[in-house]
């Protein structure tokens, strides 16, 4: 029987994945969004007011929250197009906050007093969540949606003349990661069964772009290596203890200049299928 | 119309492109024909590439408009001019950076009818679309860099994979802006012939290019742009014979 | 009352116009979003202290900040930056996502995560000009503010190396060519800019006579939002910006209430970044004008 501190240790990981898994999705189309902790508290706060207040049971109140989500996701990036690259980040960054205070001054839910009275899911339940998203992702990679997105990444007007709509493809995929990091939110909100404003702040943002650059920005399973390695890491190097957010600083750096791709990458995963073709 | 009263591939009636203060194009009118291989020349910011980029919807005409099969398209946007049958290529050749051959083979297809269908893996989802791509790869022998990173590869083989990328969604016109640029005469060749390929599949083709030798052996017509504005067109023998546009070229180099 | 507001707001609009400036030299010269500075900013308030709480004068706490800071600043530079100078400009904005975070648990671990406060309030006296009450603390800051951007316009208008500054921002490859050295300016960018933020921390250190290693994020981001509405390519714009930030918070914190404060700032950047991308100071949309 596992141990209740190792078990949240692999519910955080689970609740992390989700939210990398919403960065990696919106970056897959090119676009870096450093405001995902918003919708993530889009989705604690509207999955705990529905099962709380609405008496809602928690998997109807997490489809709920992130379609809700996932519409603001398309809405906020209808704007977004027009913005690329350290712009996008910084209105990205902005949006974010404006979520936070927003949630602040949201007395309904308890403003910066926080929210409590959901009640308790799973380990399993969570990682019923993050082992279905990220299936769904990985098989999607291998569609041509996912290719259409690449395509749009590398190059958005080539793309534009081989027939791809890339409005419609970036909005998607705001939309899509809206969702997702709906679903991270309200799992956060029933695992830890009180939630404030404070916990969708700049820095879990952050904390969604580090997984995903460090585990490998260019794959779906990169985003689980960054999860487990943010959450897990610190525990096996205790040395580290009050240093680890430096540390995580240093690896950042250092993986933006030894290996940019991050640690898993599209290249590893052709060399295993032509493994198994041989 | 031309003048058989048959409806041209694609026809400029009158287009012109300012920019600011800039004329780029000033009433331009050209016209493809099925089964053409056209070319435009002209001397360097003529605006060759302008009237390319209104084409295919990067650029909208200031005025003028731009018709595909008799229906305008002057102001529908890229992908839609795309999808209905213009494909082009770029001077500097524009790969998706991270994409195999093959992958670029198989983003270029045409979506399935069935939205559901893009959700699927590649492998599962559209047999056709496969098909297709291998039949291009083959067309174009690059069997042997099926996949590999297309901007790992040599300049002359990037170019084929640019073309057969624009060929793979079996366009009704092509168009090439300065296909062998850069190119030694037996790389020219291999594209002289692919080109003549492409036509005798039934694809037209408008060319821009500055190797004279290349496009007076490969064209059945030619409109010569110079400063935006169309100074003579015709058959490669009577613009070669033009002085006017000897004195375009000249002009530009003195 | 209105007249006190204002007062208030300025005094926060003019450190806001520090960090703004601190910003947009990176920007402006470089096109990178250096999220270092945030905590640049922190460290300097923390360095000014260390000198404060030695009992040494309030001169030599501004210099130890904006020294200290400037030579972090230069670090992250040499490490952060210039590894990354030809590559697409998020990547070098993500490593200095990388400092930032690097520099804030190093605050925290050697000062500790509670506020550090100063025994007593300095300069506290006041006057009353014209019916409204100004401290002298806020005297200087806005006074501190005012001669630091006289002598950074003095810098990037009069000087040599100014010229270089103006030069590159407009134009890289051309400003080689007339033999200015890139990696020269940059230097001296990050370094300008590491001194500026550095300024501002003492100041608003001092100013609430308290410090935290969280000010980077709570109030250094918002200067992210004054850069952009002034105009993220034109420093001077960060002039403006600033008050007008540094007010437009205070009176939402008085008549709003404090919760939605960051809603507004941060609504106000993305309508511009929408609406008019150029910023309040920026010309027409293809007008790139002075950058610098």
């Amino acid at each position: 029987m596992m141990s209740t501190y190792y078990a949240g240790l692999l519910a955080d990981v689970g609740i992390l994945l989700l939210g990398a898994l919403s960065v990696y999705i919106i970056l897959a189309t090119g676009q870096l969004s450093l405001g995902n902790a918003g919708f993530m508290g889009i989705g604690a706060y509207m999955t705990s007011y529905l099962t709380v207040i609405a008496g809602v049971p928690v998997t109807l109140a997490l489809v709920v929250a992130a379609v809700a989500s996932g519409a603001i996701g398309v809405v906020v990036g209808f704007p977004a197009l027009r913005l690329k690259g350290i712009y996008l980040a910084m209105a990205t960054l902005g949006f974010g906050e404006m979520v936070r205070s927003f949630f602040l001054n949201l007395g309904a839910m308890g403003g910066s007093e926080g929210f409590h009275g959901m009640h308790h899911i799973s380990l399993g339940y969570i990682w019923t969540w993050a082992a279905a998203i990220l299936l769904l992702i990985v098989i999607l990679e291998r569609s041509r949606v996912w290719l259409d997105m690449r395509a749009v990444r590398d190059d958005e007007t080539a793309a534009g003349l081989v027939g791809l709509n890339a409005t419609t493809i970036k909005v998607g995929a705001f939309g899509f990661g809206a969702a997702v990091a709906a679903i991270s939110g309200g799992l956060f909100a029933h695992h830890h069964v009180y939630i404030e404003p404070g916990n969708f702040s700049f820095e879990r943002s952050i904390d969604f772009v580090l997984a995903v650059i460090l585990g490998g920005s260019t794959v779906g399973p990169g985003a689980l290596v960054g999860a487990a390695l943010l959450v897990m890491l610190p525990e096996y190097l205790r040395f580290l203890a009050e240093w680890r957010f430096a540390a995580f600083g240093a690896l950042l750096v250092a993986m933006l200049l030894v290996r940019r791709q991050g640690l898993l990458d599209r290249a590893m995963f052709r060399v295993f299928a032509l493994r198994r073709a041989a | 119309m031309s003048a058989t009263g048959q409806v041209p591939l694609l026809a400029l009636n009158q287009v012109s492109k300012e920019f600011g203060g800039i004329h780029a194009l000033t009433d331009i009118s050209l016209e493809v024909r099925p089964h053409e291989i056209v070319g435009v020349i002209g001397p360097n910011g003529a605006g060759k590439t302008t009237a390319f980029n209104v084409i295919t919807g990067a650029y909208r005409a200031s005025r003028g408009e731009v018709l595909l099969d008799g229906t305008p398209i002057t102001a529908e946007p890229s992908h839609r001019i795309a999808r209905a049958g213009i494909a082009r290529t770029f001077q500097n050749i524009r790969l998706f950076a991270d994409m195999t051959v093959w992958e670029h083979l198989l983003v270029a297809q045409p979506h399935s009818e069935f939205p559901l269908r893009r959700l699927l893996p590649m492998r599962w989802g559209s047999p056709q679309a496969l098909r297709r791509a291998q039949e291009v790869l083959e067309f174009f022998d690059l069997g042997a860099v099926r996949d590999r990173l297309a901007r790992s590869l040599p300049y002359g083989i990037q170019r084929k994979v640019e073309m057969a990328r624009a060929v793979t969604a079996r366009p009704k016109l092509l168009l090439l802006d300065e296909p062998v640029a850069g190119m030694n005469h037996d790389e020219a060749d291999t594209i002289r012939k692919l080109m003549q390929k492409l036509r005798n599949t039934g694809l037209s083709i408008l060319l821009i290019e500055h190797d004279m030798a290349f496009v007076m052996n490969l064209c059945d017509r030619l409109y010569v742009l110079d400063f935006g504005v169309m100074i003579a067109s015709g058959l490669p023998a009577e613009i070669r014979a033009n002085p006017a546009v000897l004195d375009a070229y000249l002009g530009a180099a003195a | 009352m209105l007249a006190q507001q204002l007062v208030n707001g300025l005094t926060l609009g003019a450190v806001y116009t520090l960090i703004a400036l601190s910003f947009s030299l990176v920007m402006g010269i470089l096109g990178v979003l250096n999220l270092a500075i945030t905590e640049l900013f922190m460290l300097g308030g923390y360095f000014g202290f260390t000198v404060i709480m030695a009992h040494l004068p309030l001169p030599l706490a501004l210099v130890a900040g904006m020294a200290g800071a400037a030579i972090v600043a230069i670090v992250i530079e040499k490490l952060g930056y210039q590894p990354f100078r030809t590559a697409p400009v998020v990547t070098p904005m993500l490593s200095t996502l990388g400092f930032s975070i690097i520099l804030q648990n190093v605050v925290t671990n050697l000062w500790g995560s509670d506020p550090l406060q100063l025994a007593d309030e300095v300069l506290t006296q006041r006057y009353t000009l014209g019916g409204v009450s100004v401290s002298a603390m806020q005297l200087t800051v806005m006074g501190a503010t005012i001669v630091l951007v006289a002598a950074l316009a003095f810098v990037v208008q009069r000087t040599s190396m100014g010229r270089a500054l103006r030069a590159v921002a407009e134009n890289r490859d051309v400003a080689r060519l007339l033999g200015v050295s890139a990696s020269r300016v940059t230097l001296i960018a990050f370094m300008l800019s590491g001194a500026l933020a550095g300024a501002a921390g003492v100041l608003i250190g001092l100013h609430y006579a308290a410090i935290t290693p969280y000010i980077g994020v709570e109030i250094g981001l918002k200067a992210i939002a004054v850069m952009v509405i002034g105009g993220t390519t034109r420093i001077w714009g960060a002039l403006i910006a600033g008050p007008l930030i540094g007010v437009l918070e205070v009176m939402t914190v008085a008549y709003g209430g404090s919760q939605v404060r960051d809603f507004v700032v941060y609504g106000f950047m993305i309508l511009i970044l929408l609406l008019r991308p150029q910023g309040l100071l920026g010309g027409s949309r293809s007008d790139q004008g002075q950058r610098v």
